[in-house]
């Protein structure tokens, strides 16, 4: 659509072009977007950011010391380990962690863990595992035991560990393949949905149009988390977590596709009656084939964008509702559900690293939030 | 004006008429009902299941019934006597249980609203007059921060911080004297005290939003060749930028009226679960769980009300602030 706005450039004048308006004249579409994306480096560095969490998502169980179900026996509740290079005996290359020395507060009956700092314990790198629990099969074919990190005697927490021992650096790291994921499935899902309903009702009009705009304003006059809150109450307590996480999927694009379909209607609606798709049509092209090849790519680039956008309101959802206790639970592990055990002002002011899952939900958020702003800018190239 | 709000009206009967269907389904979906709840806890605490009991039960909530008929008889009790079926959780008819809490969500939701006006305009008109500094960068980062951090994750950091460094804990919406009394001056007063920390942790998320909506509109206000020619004629900025440009964008900040108070009472829910307070989220959320169906269904089709009249004000207010808008 857009691409009819280049002035194309008269043959006469095109030896007086320069290379730089030359190159401009004839980049393609995405190019230009490219062009014009690489110039917000806010969304760059964000991109970046994204790509960075996935890859340690995708090595989550490298990368970790630990398994997710890993339980330091009698350590609870420790606090986060500082890596240190420096210590009062000098430098040492490599690093290492002091060892931590119990007591326990007789008036609070706490245990209170302080640092041993005449002895250090080194971090040695891809150390097998000790326990069965850290076994892992690295994109479910690959069994190993071997982790990026570790120590030779005690345990390393750079995180702390939670109230039955099990080490939240770790757990976080196995959050993110779940919360990082359900995400993209769900907006993969209201991707699907938004673009066979918004297509049907901008192409075809008429009462199918008006039928499925209705349904988009019923549904979206509920206030969402409300909404979303009354239906997962409907997943039965019973069912395995797989079935949960589909079904929590299922519930975030049950909204999410709303806004997108909207989007994808007007656009088809301006698209339809563009010179390029009559021409197409008078040609003697099939439906199909005009929608797949002339319609959906005209658009693409907008709906990218969008899609960015509503990653952060579905993650947030999950994230909310694992929270309240009907999402995602427990034996799966996601940063919602991570959060779960800090729920009241007690175990925060106790235990306040368990919050890092959520500042780990921030970043993602936050990142996706500036890319997703970079490429809707990125997505009319032909703009000023 | 009179026909357009008429007009308006009559055009969200048939809205509200699904809105209920969907409520109902969607009260209907968890497997079992409150009876197959009540039969679990009476086994579990090891007491006798007199099916007799459960099977009259059944009969006068017409729990035997076929589903449209159940339906039917709820719109019937709402419309005709205000009365939104019997939760069973409490024993109570479910319109003594939900005004109070609804009236507190709505507080709640309005005043985070405001505070996210109040919040928004300076910086928003700020980042538009001094675009690309440092401080327009900060401070569209500090919105954006505020867009990414969960609701309840604000409230528990902001519970955090006050019993830790200031040795007072937050949560509720009433000091403990207050909780069961009525209504009175000194009870508003305390609510007020309260109040704040739900305003702020709930606004917070809308904040970046707005900031956006009018610094966009008021850089293309700017760009306008009024203001170019008041501005080459030596006008002062400040009455430059208030005199018009900000009137006509704040406009659009009324229509985002509709959009924003679902989101507020939407967060909303969340916050009130983790500050306990006495408002419609941690209700609806028990009787969810409870499978307490009518007490449940009654609150998502209030909320989903009350964020349709939301936008009907907001509709309401832009024809009423801005001429240009045509009845239509």
């Amino acid at each position: 659509m857009a691409r009819k706005k280049i002035p194309a450039p008269a043959a006469d004048t095109a030896e007086a072009l320069s290379t730089t308006e030359e190159k401009i004249f004839y980049a393609s579409q995405w190019r230009l977007m490219w062009w014009k994306f690489r110039k917000h480096k806010v969304a760059v560095i964000a991109g970046f950011v994204i790509a960075l969490m996935y890859l340690g998502a995708i090595f989550a169980p490298f990368i970790a010391p630990y398994g997710p179900t890993h339980r330091d026996r009698g350590n609870i509740y420790v606090p986060p380990q500082k890596i240190r290079f420096w210590d009062e005996n000098g430098f040492s290359l490599r690093p290492f962690i002091h060892p931590l020395k119990v007591t326990t507060d007789w008036e609070t009956f706490q245990k209170v863990y302080t640092e041993d700092t005449s002895r250090r314990i080194y971090i040695r790198f891809f150390v097998r595992g000790k326990s069965n629990d850290d076994q892992y099969k690295l994109f479910g074919l690959f069994k190993s035991n071997i982790h990026l990190f570790g120590v030779d005697e005690g345990y390393i927490h750079l995180f702390g560990t939670d109230d039955l021992g099990r080490d939240v650096f770790s757990r976080v790291m196995y959050g993110g393949q779940i919360s990082m994921s359900i995400g993209l499935a769900g907006v993969f899902l209201s991707l699907i949905l938004g673009l066979i309903l918004g297509g049907i009702s901008g192409y075809y009009g008429g009462v199918v149009d008006n039928i499925i705009q209705r349904l988009i304003e019923v549904i979206r006059s509920f206030p969402q988390i409300p909404l979303w809150m009354a239906l997962s109450a409907a997943i039965p307590p019973d069912i395995s977590p797989k079935l949960v996480y589909f079904g929590i999927t299922i519930i975030l694009s049950f909204i999410g596709w709303t806004a997108l379909g909207r989007q994808i209607r007007s656009k088809v609606l301006a698209l339809k009656n563009e010179d390029f798709i009559v021409a197409a049509r008078l040609a003697g092209t099939s439906e199909p084939k005009i929608i797949l090849t002339h319609l959906i790519p005209s658009f693409m680039s907008h709906v990218i964008a969008s899609l960015t956008l509503s990653i952060p309101s579905m993650i947030l959802a999950e994230t909310s509702l694992s929270f309240l206790g009907i999402g995602l639970r427990a034996p799966v592990v996601s940063w919602g559900v991570m959060l779960q055990q800090a729920q009241n002002v007690h175990t925060i002011s106790m235990a306040p690293w368990l919050l890092i899952p959520g500042v780990f939900v921030i970043i993602y958020v936050l990142a996706f939030n500036f890319l997703g702003d970079g490429l809707r800018d990125a997505a009319d190239p032909y703009g000023n | 004006m009179l026909r357009y709000i008429v007009k308006r009206i009559v055009q969200m009967i048939p809205i509200l008429f699904m809105i209920s269907i969907i409520s109902f389904i969607i009260i209907q979906l968890p497997p079992g009902s409150y009876l197959n709840t009540l039969i679990a806890q009476m086994r579990a605490t090891g007491d006798e299941v007199d099916m007799e009991m459960i099977e009259a039960l059944r009969i006068r909530y017409s729990l035997d019934k076929p589903m449209h008929i159940q339906y039917f008889n709820w719109m019937k009790g709402i419309i005709t006597r205000g009365d939104f079926g019997f939760s069973f959780e409490w024993n109570r008819p479910v319109s003594h249980l939900i005004w109070e809490r609804l009236g507190l969500s709505v507080a709640v939701s309005v005043s985070a609203m405001l505070f996210s006006w109040i919040i928004a305009f300076p910086i928003a008109i700020y980042s538009a007059v001094r675009k690309h500094t440092l401080g327009d960068y900060f401070f569209t980062f500090v919105g954006f921060l505020g867009l990414s951090t969960p609701n309840f994750m604000l409230a528990l950091i902001l519970m955090f911080i006050s019993s830790k460094y200031f040795g007072f804990t937050v949560g509720g919406l009433f000091s403990p004297e207050y909780m069961m009394a009525p209504w009175s001056w000194a009870r508003f007063v305390d609510m007020l005290t309260h109040i704040w920390i739900p305003m702020i942790v709930v606004g917070t998320a809308g904040t970046a939003g707005l900031i956006r909506v009018l610094r966009n509109n008021l850089l293309d206000e700017l760009g306008k060749p009024y203001v170019v020619a008041a501005r080459s004629k030596g006008i002062s900025t400040v009455r430059l930028v208030f005199k018009y440009p900000v009137r006509l964008a704040l406009i659009p900040f009324i229509s985002t009226v509709g959009w924003q108070l679902p989101n507020m009472v939407s967060g909303e829910a969340v916050t009130a679960t983790v500050l306990s307070l006495p408002t419609a989220g941690p209700l609806m959320l028990a009787a969810l769980r409870s499978q307490d169906m009518y007490l449940a269904g009654s609150f998502l089709l209030l909320l989903a009300l009350l964020t349709m009249i939301g936008t009907l004000i907001s509709d309401l207010l832009l024809v009423l602030v801005d001429p240009r808008i045509r009845y239509e």
